[in-house]
């Protein structure tokens, strides 16, 4: 049995009248990259601020490391966090940033000297100690926040969409970086985000928030192959999933004069499914040219719109009077009015019931 | 098209700079007759006939610093720099004192914040007369606070302020203070308001309590808030005439004048235009001793960013 | 293992109390400051209610035990200025008269002069903005002769119509201050493409800035509403007694030494004065507090 880090029964909060986390369950097990993935407004910060103490819950437990810290002030609740605009405290040096909260937890000074140095050569900050935070770049500042959150010396990390004020170069730095740093510490981190690309790539699990309630929790492979529900398929990749309207008659799914076997298809609920059906196909999912003899079917599509990207193509189409887009290799020689031939695998396609709109 | 359209008639002629945009300029008229005619021209005359001895009229009978020698041996306007000095300091404290705890508390996401910050700002919105007017009557020794402690059976009870000329600046201060420290509230409340959210969960999650925040972190955070302020109330304080005039006109005897109405005394009622000219430049002088670290501050913090 | 906790242990919103000593302490400071605030008003209110002899027997807290509106209607229409006994509703009708034209002006000339250095800057327009800036903190009575001296030389000395300019003069840099720095943050591109269109100075002021700019008129406007029904000091300067304006007058009134004072009467009048300033306040909230946060300037 996996040991729980951080754990969430029931929580619910709102604002007024206005629900905006509803009857949520979490575990985070020890040591895992938890990321919280939605657009704006799905309550993903306001989860994490839950989990830090700073907003009062209205109903639900959490629990960390096995202790119920749900009217626990923050600093007693074992954790560290970094936040978007850093809230380093100006007036002081990073030295001075990094031990404030220590020494007014009255630690002994040599202990605090010895964190200090500590997460400070972590995260190569030490020719920046006497500077103030005024005087350093994003990155660095960045890095200040996070050596704030790592001196405390607890088991979990809370990050509240830390790299979304830095440019992209430096995003993608200090993604490699935070990686890098969870796999040296190994402590639990909770990592808030509305990029997808920074949820890929950094999770051991990614929860995908909307409307206050956990879409979908799983690994970022699963999440990605299997989405289980619409909303998921739709919100997880760029370009998005294509979707198209049928039926599901007899191991066929038909919508108009397309027609694609799906005896093979992995159901989730085990049995096969009869009636109306949604199947999803991710551009890059696509096959085409001499990919085309492994696909499970075929058809022939009029390319509407070309777009050359370098390293692959983008193809604009319809299917069956559904918009579709598909990727090309970046080589290949197609423009608008083409006729092409693609395909696809069963095992990389998605079906959902239209109107409960899971994953079928 | 043919390109014979697009060819000039004849060689360009270049506009000349000063009618470009004329219309701009036509408008900038108001600004540049007051910034430099009445602004600067003003100043300056005021600085040059304060060298002359203007009696009812303005003349250019030079007599050096004549006039600063004489004011600066007169009584009534030592009282005034003193009782501005005084009243100064004590107002510049006790306001922000008053000002920023009302700011903080009104900060702490409390209910009722608007009924509250329209009670402690309404008294900015009446004037120094009506301000003046009405403490005047409730300091007044028979009718208001005195006599209703005395009634209380405290016989001896004594707070007369403005009959006593070694109180009377306790007077002005208190109707002052009801009427700016609202401003300063106001102020304050917006930088308040104005400091990341996060450094606040920031300084939680570290485990420091709220006073302390405000103390270490806050208030340095707020400092060009406060010099701001500080300037502007500052500046506010050496025009202080109105409440004056209304509540004591300068007495009892001359023990609550104040520089602003020594000159506009000694221009209008005396006559005496070149010591009015002289005092009105030490008030200038006093306002620009404030100012000028002020606006080198502002400078060069401008090109440090 | 943590399981067995689950649904023991404390859950849901901290238990509050109502009365915990940190509301006593907020609440308590707050409400104690609020009747220090609140005092003065209502002390001119029931003041004003009263006849003298309530007044010459109870003390000035009490409410009235008969109330008369007898000193409100001495105060606007027989109150005596000197040899004057018309009341304050000449003074009322002066500062009504001083109050709409020079807001008009002032905040037009503002509003134009703020377009000018936000859009149509040229060369040496921000030295003089600079000059007018510092020109707010010029304490008056160093400007005070010289303004006479121009307004005589205009031969609008004594006249409502020099008071107006004065007020123009002097409402300029907060007010210019006030309408640069809100048309600095309209997108430049609108004027960019009103340009391009062919629009020019006028055309764009009225058709692009007014339409967008409403909220800064109306703080503009509260400003000077504020400011100069409540001036004192040009009123005396600048105006003939017959024009002075009603904070003027209501000063004459009651630190009159001539006759019994009347307290009652006395501060009827002073509420009266008070009472524009104040409606203006209590119906613009939010707007008001916008204007002094920016007005503060004014000192």
């Amino acid at each position: 049995m996996t040991k729980n880090s951080v754990e969430i029964r029931n929580l619910d909060l709102s604002f007024g009248a206005v629900k905006v986390l509803q009857n949520l369950d979490l575990d985070i097990h020890d040591g895992e990259f938890l990321v919280l993935l939605g657009s704006s407004g799905c309550g993903k910060s306001t989860l994490l601020n839950c989990i830090a103490g700073l907003l009062e819950v209205t109903g639900g437990q959490i629990f960390i490391k096995g202790h119920n810290v749900t009217w626990k002030e923050p600093n007693e609740r074992g954790i560290g966090m970094v936040f978007q605009s850093y809230a380093l405290y100006p007036q002081m040096t990073v030295r001075g940033n990094l031990s404030f909260g220590l020494k007014n937890a009255r630690m002994p000074k040599p202990e605090i000297e010895e964190r200090v140095k500590r997460a400070s050569e972590i995260l190569q900050i030490e020719p920046l100690l006497d500077r103030k935070p005024g005087a350093l770049s994003g990155g660095q500042r960045q890095r200040v926040a996070i050596g704030r959150a790592l001196v405390r010396d607890v088991d979990v990390f809370l990050f509240d969409e830390p790299l979304s004020n830095l440019d992209a170069k430096l995003r993608a730095d200090l993604r490699v970086e935070l990686k890098r740093l969870h796999e040296q510490l190994d402590n639990t981190m909770i990592y808030v985000t509305h990029d997808q690309v920074e949820a890929m790539t950094l999770a051991d699990r990614i929860a995908i928030m909307k409307d206050g309630k956990i879409m979908q929790l799983d690994s970022p492979a699963e999440i990605y192959n299997r989405p289980r529900n619409l909303y998921v398929a739709g919100f997880i990749g760029s370009p998005a999933m294509n979707f198209i309207e049928g039926n599901i008659a007899g191991n066929t799914f038909t919508s108009g004069d397309l027609s694609v076997p799906v005896g093979d298809y992995d159901y989730m609920s085990g049995g096969a499914h009869d009636g109306a059906a949604i199947l999803g196909v991710r551009p890059e999912h696509v096959l085409t040219d001499d990919m085309l003899p492994s696909a499970d079917m075929t058809a022939k599509v009029k390319a509407d719109l070309v777009e050359p990207m370098g390293a692959d193509t983008l193809v604009w189409t319809s299917l069956e009077g559904h918009p579709f887009r598909f990727r090309m290799d970046g080589q290949a020689h197609v423009k608008s009015g083409d006729e092409i031939t693609i395909g696809f695998n069963l095992t990389r396609i998605s079906l959902f019931d239209p109107k409960t709109e899971d994953r079928l | 098209m043919s390109s014979a359209e697009h060819a000039p008639a004849g060689p360009d002629k270049r506009p000349i700079r000063l009618f470009r945009n004329l219309w701009s300029k036509i408008a900038a008229i108001p600004m540049i007759l007051v910034s430099v005619g009445i602004f600067v021209g003003g100043t300056i005359w005021t600085i040059v006939y304060s060298f002359t001895d203007s009696g009812l009229l303005p003349r250019l009978n030079w007599v050096g610093l004549e006039q600063y020698e004489r004011l600066w041996s007169t009584r009534r306007w030592l009282v005034s720099i003193e009782n501005l000095a005084v009243f100064g300091i004590a107002s510049l404290i006790l306001t922000f004192a008053l000002g920023f705890l009302l700011a903080a508390l009104l900060d702490r996401k409390i209910r009722f914040e608007d009924t509250f910050r329209t009670i402690l700002l309404y008294p900015f919105a009446l004037s120094f007369i009506v301000t003046g007017l009405v403490w005047q009557w409730i300091l007044n020794p028979e009718f208001g606070v005195q006599s209703i402690v005395r009634g209380l059976g405290f016989e001896s009870f004594t707070f007369d302020p403005l009959y006593d000329s070694s109180k009377v600046m306790i007077g002005l201060l208190i109707a002052g203070l009801w009427q700016g420290t609202g401003l300063i509230m106001v102020i304050l409340l917006a930088g308040l308001r104005g400091i990341d959210e996060d450094i606040w969960k920031a300084s939680r999650v570290d485990g420091i309590p709220a006073w302390k925040t405000y103390v270490v972190i806050i208030i340095p955070m707020l400092k060009p808030v406060f010099i701001t302020a500080l300037v502007l109330v500052t500046s506010g304080i050496v025009k202080l005439y109105d409440l004056v005039v209304a509540m004591t006109s300068g007495g009892p005897g001359i023990s609550s004048e104040v520089p602003a109405k020594f000159v506009y005394d000694t221009l209008f009622t005396r006559q005496n235009l070149g010591q009015g000219f002289a005092a009105s430049t030490m008030m200038l002088v006093t306002v620009a001793i404030i100012l000028i670290p002020w606006a080198l501050l502002q400078f060069r913090g401008k090109k440090n960013d | 293992m943590t399981d067995t906790a689950t649904l023991t242990g404390p859950t849901g919103p901290r238990p509050k109390k109502a009365l915990s000593p940190r509301n006593i302490m907020l609440y308590g400071t707050l409400i104690v400051v609020s009747l220090y605030y609140l005092l003065p008003l209502y002390v001119m209110i029931v003041t004003s209610l009263k006849g003298m002899p309530e007044i010459r027997l109870g003390n000035i807290f009490s409410p009235p035990v008969e109330v008369t509106f007898q000193p409100w209607v001495k105060a606007w229409a027989e109150a005596c200025t000197g040899i004057n006994c018309d009341g304050l509703s000449r003074g009322f009708w002066n500062s009504v008269r001083i109050l709409i034209p020079s807001v008009l002006v002032s905040v037009s000339i503002a509003s134009i002069t703020g377009y000018v250095l936000s859009m149509w800057r040229f060369k040496g327009s921000e030295i003089f903005f600079a000059i007018l800036l510092l020109g707010a903190f010029i304490p008056y009575q160093v400007l005070l002769y010289p303004v006479v001296i121009v307004l005589r030389e205009l031969g609008l000395y004594g006249s409502l119509t020099g008071l107006v300019v004065v007020h123009t003069i002097f409402g300029m840099p907060i007010n210019v201050l006030l309408f640069r720095n809100y048309f600095v943050t309209l997108p430049e591109e609108l004027f960019k493409a009103a340009r391009v269109d062919g629009a020019g100075f006028w055309r764009i002021f009225v058709f692009i800035i007014l339409p967008m700019s409403l909220p800064i008129f109306v703080v503009s406007m509260i400003i000077q509403v504020t400011g100069i029904w409540n001036d004192f000091l040009f009123g005396v300067v600048y105006t003939r007694p017959e024009n002075y304006p009603m904070t003027v007058q209501l000063n004459n009134i009651v630190n009159s030494v001539q006759g019994v004072q009347e307290y009652n009467v006395n501060m009827a009048a002073t509420l009266l004065t008070g009472l524009v300033p104040l409606t203006v306040y209590f119906f613009s909230g939010k707007l008001f507090v916008r204007g002094i946060a920016a007005g503060a300037v004014k000192g």
